[in-house]
């Protein structure tokens, strides 16, 4: 058992309350279901759901060389960011693994947010602050901010009547700050990590009550539900989304993870020759989907085998997944047997099972 | 919680229904709430005979995979195919449609260990 404290969020109370099962996670008591995890992935995938994702870190980066020190610790290139936009990007470790995923808010010249996971949020500070040599004021503003992430296909229209910024036009990856169920300085970003569509919303702790019961209020009328973390997890997994801890790690590189496109290496950051000469010599295992073609279900650590059952990985996220049905999965295998179509094996138990590999996302909407 | 009186439990949350020298099995109300969504239930011992507590099979929820102990031991004589199929089943009916095995127990002195629906109520309340 955990014997660490854990964390509420501002909203832990609403989910008992709603009847939400609680789970310890990463070090916060969170809802992982509230119905029921197919009813709820699939009212985000068809209709509008809310998540509270509150126990994400937020890092405040102000100052003159703002960007520069993001630039030398993520692997995107924020040089391309402009006031209004946001990008997902990389901590790259010293050892060609990753410390951290995260996304980057560029708000003006001098002052960025990041978004980091709440399982790394000191190990990410430190990290940050260790290669802070260059007087960014850095702000941890994780304990002061509550995060709804209001998903799918419905979420522009079903709140659009909380916020005068045009929900309908805020495109996939910018922001806006602006007023949301009567608050002032929220931050409203189109993001999320469902494949679905919708918003993250930004609001102080003390705000973040009155804004639920608003956001559902409002979404009344387009069925909005609860949206606990078991369905986070089947919507990302869907989509290959990677999540930190199962698919990404201290040892996984960004290019064997399929993050090449968030490894720019036209400017200068931690560890860049490595992931470089990486990159030149070709990786020797990659980051694969798949789907099983025997009956089973693969899971995280589950082994990979080829045809004469010789372990060549492993799998880091795996489930039945809701929305197609399928047993599907991401694993690491040699990359001779990460082309499309290649025949793998997954050991469920006593038992070798049939994978094949496939393109992403699995859930193409 | 449904814990109907007529039926025996286990501390693993399984139910146990006795007719002579047979036993029907399955998960309790209590368990398919905990478990969530059922997506896949597993037994390849059919006609194998297992001793009380040994893994009989694998039940997984979408998130979760939990084993399934022989509630008594003896003969697995019967799978329901029914719920291969649909394990939702499990979730839906749990004391009906939703049942998993039926066993010829071999030693039905082993029936007194089992708890019955007011010590099972006890367990999970």
């Amino acid at each position: 058992m955990e014997t660490e404290t854990l964390k509420n969020t501002a909203l832990s109370h609403v989910h008992i309350a709603l009847g939400a099962k609680m789970v310890p996670f990463a070090g916060y008591y969170m809802p992982v279901q509230y119905q029921g995890l197919k009813a709820e992935h699939e009212c985000v995938r068809t209709g509008v759901g809310v998540f509270d994702v509150s126990h994400m870190g937020e890092f405040i980066l102000k100052g003159p060389k703002a960007l520069d020190l993001i630039q030398k610790v993520t692997s995107n290139d924020a040089s391309k960011l402009t006031p209004g936009r946001a990008q997902y990007s990389c901590l790259p470790n010293g050892k060609g693994g990753i410390v951290d995923d995260l996304i980057v808010y560029k708000f003006d010249d001098e002052k960025y947010l990041l978004v980091v996971n709440a399982s790394n949020i000191e190990k990410d500070w430190n990290w940050i602050t260790q290669h802070n040599d260059m007087g960014v004021e850095m702000t941890n503003a994780s304990d002061n901010y509550s995060l709804l992430a209001i998903q799918g296909p419905k979420a522009a229209e079903a709140m659009q009547s909380l916020t005068s910024t045009d929900l309908s036009t805020l495109k996939f990856y910018h922001f806006e700050v602006g007023d949301f169920a009567g608050c002032s300085n929220v931050i409203i970003s189109a993001t999320g990590y469902t494949g679905s569509g919708g918003f993250e919303i930004y609001v102080k702790n003390e705000d973040a009550e009155k804004v639920w019961n608003k956001v559902f209020e409002a979404g009344k009328e387009y069925g909005i539900q609860p949206i606990g973390l078991g369905a986070r997890d089947t919507l990302r997994l869907e989509m290959g989304y990677c999540l930190y801890g199962n698919d990404i790690d201290d040892t996984t590189s960004p290019l064997e993870a399929g993050l090449g496109w968030i490894t720019k290496f036209d400017k200068d950051f931690v560890n860049k020759e490595f992931l470089a000469k990486q990159k030149e010599a070709g990786v020797t295992r990659k980051l694969v989907a798949f789907e099983l073609v025997d009956k089973g279900i693969p899971r995280h650590d589950y082994p990979i085998l080829d045809a004469n059952d010789n372990v060549i990985g492993k799998v880091t996220s795996g489930t039945m997944s809701p929305s197609l049905d399928k047993a599907i999965g991401l694993g690491y295998v040699p990359v001779e047997l990460a082309t499309e179509g290649s025949e793998i094996f997954v050991q469920v138990r006593n038992k070798s099972l049939k994978a094949v590999v496939v393109k992403l996302p699995f859930y193409k909407g | 919680m449904n814990i109907p009186a007529n039926l025996k439990y286990t501390k693993d949350h399984e139910w146990v229904k006795i007719e002579g020298d047979i036993v029907t099995v399955g998960v309790t109300d209590f368990a398919q709430s905990e478990l969530g969504d059922i997506v896949f239930v597993e037994v390849e011992t059919e006609g194998e005979t297992l001793d009380q507590e040994e893994v009989f099979g694998t039940i997984e929820a979408v998130k979760t995979v939990s084993d399934l102990f022989m509630p008594l031991g003896g003969e697995i004589v019967e799978f329901n195919t029914e719920i291969e199929a649909n394990p939702e089943l499990v979730n839906t009916d749990p004391y009906g449609a939703g049942w998993m095995v039926k066993v010829k127990i071999s030693d039905a002195s082993q029936v007194e260990e089992l708890l019955d629906a007011e010590a099972y109520t006890a367990l999970v309340g």
